[in-house]
């Protein structure tokens, strides 16, 4: 064999193999898939989305554990939006590179990759003690909104980056302040980059099961959360719980959840979609 | 093109002052990037209701020096000023100057056009909005129209003031960057190679504005084109290697320059 066609068979080699691998993924997640579907899918009907749990399998719905999720998924944005995108500002635009901004800039970065249990405990001893929270969806969601923070930042100072210098000068040019080119021309440039970290952020959010059962959620209510200082469950809990019954109907009732929850997130996942396009068309 | 071609001895030498009264004023003036300096004791008048063009190589530090006429340097981390710059007798370099103030005075006009991702109206209004120049809308939009006359360029957008400005040509949008500069009403204009990306129609657009707006403006223009800086300039500076070699009357250092290196330069010998 020449050398030229020896490195043809490589390359076609490495390209098969590329297909395998990820042939083999998609059919185990596929798998995975349709095993949930076919256990979950006889379960899946309107009194199951609008019923209380249960001691009776067949009569157990989801209801309280969808609005906890929303609800908790609602105060870990108004967290870590605000938050995230200010710190963020505050390093990519204020911070000047110092010392100080790369020393937190580094720990951001670990924090990213902290164990979510380890959130849970902090959130425990913060929110539900020394502020007296309780083990409320406030607590859930702030619990959830540190979470979510350092991906929110890094992800930030990403789309900060990206934004032109040409169009910082152009606002410097006119007599604009710093804070009025951040506010009229770098934050709405930034904004679909934003959006993305903040998607990425939530969907690790929703299933997240450790933090919230050690800040205390219930693993079984039958009353729906009245506000955020209620105590709540949300829908991986619910499945956890599902999941460690006996009886082979409950297992069913978890596939359903799991289906539920995968609706959620995928429909969650493409509204943000949706409106990064609009914006990012807004501003074409 | 023609001042070029003519005989050397056969043209008009101007040594004489300009009669209009000095805007900008530079002595002595050092400029560094972190530790390299890229300016060196700059001393030069630029006056009123004229257009001085700074011509010289790549990296002469012409665009530099106009960067620092309106502190735009300011923005990027670890630059330094020293010396003295003052427009109207006042140093804005001294700690009390208002730079977001100064910015207003000083408007300036980019190398690579740069309209904001909004509506035509919107980039001219922009600099109306954040400045709090035009407090009812039918004043905003007085100024938005008047300023887009200005530049030359309402006839063409008029009718879609409200479409996005980057579906305008190059040329367009570089005059909308002038229309956006012109509209709070600065009194010096500063250009950086405002030219330099367009086609030579969108060009001699440019250049006929530039000559309609000295009237009221004192403008400074960078240029690597030779032909263009004597079209449109009354005042020339020649820089090289951060220094400058010499200033006066385009027609001056064009024809007869006092510095060697000058005459090289404008005669294409090198650059």
């Amino acid at each position: 064999m020449t050398s030229a066609s020896r490195r043809m068979a490589g390359d076609r080699l490495l390209q098969t193999m590329s297909i395998l691998v990820l042939t083999l993924s998609l059919v185990a997640l596929l798998a995975l898939l349709y095993d949930i579907w076919s256990d979950g899918w006889s379960r899946l009907d309107w009194d199951f989305l609008t019923s209380m749990p249960s001691r009776r399998a067949a009569a157990a719905g989801i209801y309280p554990a969808i609005l906890g999720s929303l609800y908790v998924l609602l105060v870990t944005a108004t967290f870590a939006l605000p938050l995230g995108i200010g710190a963020a500002v505050y390093l990519e635009e204020y911070g000047g590179g110092g010392r100080m901004a790369r020393l937190i800039e580094i720990n951001i970065a670990n924090l990213a990759g902290v164990p979510s249990i380890i959130y849970g405990l902090l959130g425990l001893g913060i929110f539900v003690r020394a502020f007296g929270w309780g083990p409320s969806i406030l607590s859930g969601g702030a619990t959830l909104g540190l979470l979510a923070l350092p991906v929110v930042i890094l992800s930030t100072r990403e789309a900060l980056r990206t934004v032109p210098m040409s169009a910082r000068e152009g606002s410097y040019a006119l007599g604009a302040t710093k804070w009025q080119t951040i506010w009229h021309q770098v934050l709405p440039t930034a904004l679909p980059g934003i959006l993305t970290g903040l998607i990425l952020a939530m969907s690790r959010a929703i299933g997240e099961t450790a933090p919230l059962i050690t800040i205390g959620a219930l693993a079984y209510i039958d009353f729906t959360p009245s506000g955020v200082m209620s105590p709540f469950t949300v829908l991986p809990i619910q499945i956890y719980n599902w999941v460690s019954k006996p009886q082979v109907a409950f297992a069913e009732n978890a596939a359903a959840g799991i289906i539920v929850l995968l609706v959620l997130l995928l429909s969650m996942n493409a509204v943000a979609i949706v409106l990064r396009d609009r914006f990012q068309k807004a501003r074409a | 093109m023609t001042t070029l071609l003519r005989p050397l001895s056969t043209m008009t030498t101007g040594t004489a002052r300009p009669a209009t009264p000095v805007k900008i004023d530079v002595q002595g003036m050092n400029f560094y990037y972190g530790a390299k300096q890229a300016l060196s004791d700059i001393t030069i008048a630029l006056h009123a209701n004229l257009v001085t063009a700074f011509i010289g190589p790549s990296g002469c530090g012409k665009s530099t020096f106009l960067r620092t006429l309106n502190r735009m340097n300011d923005i990027i981390p670890g630059t330094r000023v020293e010396g003295r710059v003052r427009i109207d007798g006042e140093d804005i370099y001294a700690a009390s100057t208002d730079v977001v103030g100064l910015r207003r005075r000083v408007g300036m006009v980019f190398q690579k056009s740069n309209p904001f991702p909004k509506s035509i109206f919107e980039n001219v209004a922009y600099g109306l909005r954040i400045n709090n120049l035009a407090k009812a809308r039918s004043e905003m939009e007085g100024r938005v129209e008047e300023s887009l006359k200005a530049a030359a360029i309402w006839d063409e957008v008029k009718d879609r003031l409200h479409e996005s400005a980057q579906a305008l040509s190059g040329g367009q949008q570089q005059r909308l960057c002038i229309a956006r500069a012109l509209a709070i009403q600065p009194e010096i204009l500063l250009m950086d190679e405002p030219a330099s990306a367009l086609d030579p129609i969108a060009t001699q657009r440019i250049e006929e504005l530039i000559y309609q707006l000295k009237a009221s403006y004192t403008i400074v223009i960078v240029t690597h084109n030779m032909q263009q800086a004597a079209r449109v300039s009354d005042q020339t500076a020649f820089f090289w290697l951060g220094r400058l070699v010499e200033s006066g009357p385009t027609a001056t250092i064009f024809t007869n320059p006092a510095e060697k290196l000058t005459e090289d330069y404008v005669t294409g010998r090198f650059g």
